[in-house]
């Protein structure tokens, strides 16, 4: 039990960090999950160079989800695309691959990696994560997606 | 079996023959509160499935053989046990099917494709599994029937007072479910039965939930159609019926095709068979339905009104208890309701709830329930159901109040 729910990522759900609205976000991405009907409303600016210049979340779910969502935005603010595509994939591989070695990189999100064990709750692990890669794929604008419709990689 | 101790059930023995429950979950005894979802299956199916297998098997109504005649006469004797267990006229009234949701789909495809045009509509209520919604939808976007929905009230129980307005003569069909899934709300099917008769609509009665908890009668219901599954009632998944009453079930058309259910085929055109088996196409699930019929068998020899007091006494009991946890909702009638609780807490998120739970071999679901549009109407994106059947106990409430005082310490 307290390998999955860290007191770390208790504390993320209870008190999630960048969250809120990004007024002048460039692109907004509506997530949710069907299958429990959590949702993320996720807020991202770019800076000159195209890095992530500033993120934020808002909605409701899990303590996973919640907990993800929130230790995601410290994780990925200032962090260029190909950074960002590069945590993406190393944290999917945490909380998916039962070998994987967690990479200093994801500092914090290690935590994590008790999921691996939950397969039901990757997708609540995943959701934020999939809405940040919605984002990359545009530069302003609005879209949504959904954990149902997701082919992804796992 | 053994449960039966002069007049009175013993509940205990009855245990003892679900093998099942002595199952450990993450190093717990299990606690299984999902028999909504699915029941567990009583050694008397899972005997019968295997005299089946090992004496019996064969295809039916088409071998000359010895097998061939045992597994059809098997498979028959199940269709008339179905019969006699929901008060159908004959045993033709009944149509095997994989459960509720394609004994529905076939009636909104066979009877909903030859009966119903743009401007009329189906009456369905705010309370309804997605499987007695979904295929609505479906049809109504071929016909271009409209939907109309009695609400629920804050109570979980149906606005009747709306139903003048709703059941008016346009309305061809007023399916409606027995038990709320989510709420555990009772409906009185004999009412809404009557009332859909005074104005010409037929009735569908969606009995997934009730049909192993409580008896039920069609004739006393007054209702045209009934569908039901098997497996939420101690028989095995992927074997259910419709129950129609006669007439309407032979003026449909076939609605699958192929063997089973042909009288005679040219290569241009096929006449049909009489109900239930025009609708019966392909081999069936012939151990499927022996199976139901050993768990109709089972239960009927604890007896129906013995089941539905002990399992509203169970839903009753944790209700009061439950109540007794910080920051709790509890969805549904405070009165009467069926073997079922749906609710909400503060401290956490029904997914991380039941996922603590599980974790102490408590074995709730977590979710909408395939009830999305009646979660938005009560404002919550899902709950945690625990839900009974007569082989659970007021000790394993009193354990569920436990781990969930544990959950509520643990997430705060």
């Amino acid at each position: 039990m307290e390998e999955l729910y860290q007191e770390v990522i208790l504390d993320h759900s209870r008190r999630p960090r960048n969250f809120g609205d990004l007024p002048d976000a460039a692109v907004r991405v509506h997530g949710d999950n069907p299958s429990c009907g959590d949702e993320i409303h996720l807020g991202v600016k770019f800076g000159a160079s195209g890095e992530l210049q500033d993120i934020k979340f808002s909605g409701h779910g899990c303590a996973i989800s919640q907990a993800s969502a929130s230790l995601m935005t410290i994780k990925l603010k200032g962090k260029s695309r190909a950074e960002v595509m590069e945590t993406f994939r190393a944290f999917h591989n945490l909380v998916t691959d039962e070998a994987a070695e967690a990479p200093k990189m994801l500092g914090d999100l290690r935590l994590m990696q008790g999921v691996r064990k939950f397969p039901q709750r990757v997708k609540c692990a995943m959701l934020a994560w999939r809405a940040v890669e919605q984002a990359l794929q545009q530069t302003t604008g609005e879209s949504t997606i959904s954990t149902e419709t997701d082919t992804g990689s796992s | 079996m053994h449960q039966i101790a002069g007049n009175r059930v013993d509940w205990k023995a009855i245990r003892e023959d679900f093998p099942i429950l002595r199952e450990q979950a993450h190093g717990h005894p299990l606690i299984y509160f999902d028999s909504a979802a699915t029941s567990q299956k009583p050694r008397h199916v899972l005997d019968a499935l295997r005299h089946y297998y090992e004496h019996e098997n064969a295809n039916v109504h088409r071998g000359l053989h010895e097998l061939s005649s045992r597994a059809t006469e098997a498979y028959e004797k199940s269709r008339k046990r179905v019969a006699s267990y929901l008060g159908a006229t004959t045993a033709d009234e009944i149509v095997f099917t994989r459960g509720t949701t394609e004994s529905i789909n076939l009636v909104a495809q066979a009877w909903g494709g030859k009966f119903v045009r743009a401007g009329d509509a189906i009456l369905l209520t705010e309370m309804e599994h997605h499987s007695n919604l979904v295929p609505w939808q479906l049809l109504a976007e071929r016909t271009g029937a409209r939907l109309r929905f009695v609400p629920v009230r804050d109570d979980g129980t149906l606005a009747l007072d709306q139903l003048p307005s709703l059941l008016t003569p346009e309305v061809k069909l007023f399916a409606f479910t027995h038990i709320s899934n989510s709420l555990g709300t009772i409906n009185p099917v004999a009412e809404l039965c009557a009332k859909a008769r005074a104005v010409g609509a037929l009735t569908l009665v969606d009995a997934a939930q009730s049909v192993g908890h409580l008896s039920i009668d069609v004739q006393k219901l007054g209702c045209d159609l009934l569908a039901f599954s098997g497996h939420k009632m101690c028989g095995p998944t992927g074997i259910g019926a419709l129950y129609g009453r006669a007439e309407i079930l032979d003026a449909l058309p076939p609605w699958h095709g192929g063997g089973e259910m042909i009288v005679s085929v040219t290569l241009e055109k096929s006449a049909f068979k009489k109900p239930p088996h025009r609708f019966e196409a392909g081999t069936p699930n012939i151990a499927g339905a022996i199976g139901l019929a050993a768990a109709i068998d089972y239960i009927e020899r604890i007896g129906r009104v013995e089941i539905f007091k002990h399992d509203v006494d169970l839903a009753n009991y944790a209700v009061q208890r439950l109540a007794e946890l910080p920051g709790i909702r509890i969805l549904g009638p405070s009165t009467e309701r069926g073997a079922l609780v749906g609710f909400v807490m503060k401290a956490a998120h029904p997914h991380d709830l039941t996922t603590f739970a599980d974790q102490y071999g408590l074995a709730m679901r977590g979710g909408h329930h395939c009830n999305q549009p009646l979660m938005r109407r009560f404002g919550v994106t899902g709950t945690t159901r625990a839900s009974f059947y007569f082989y659970n106990t007021r000790a394993e409430i009193d354990r569920m109040i436990e781990i969930l005082h544990a959950a509520v310490r643990f997430f705060s």
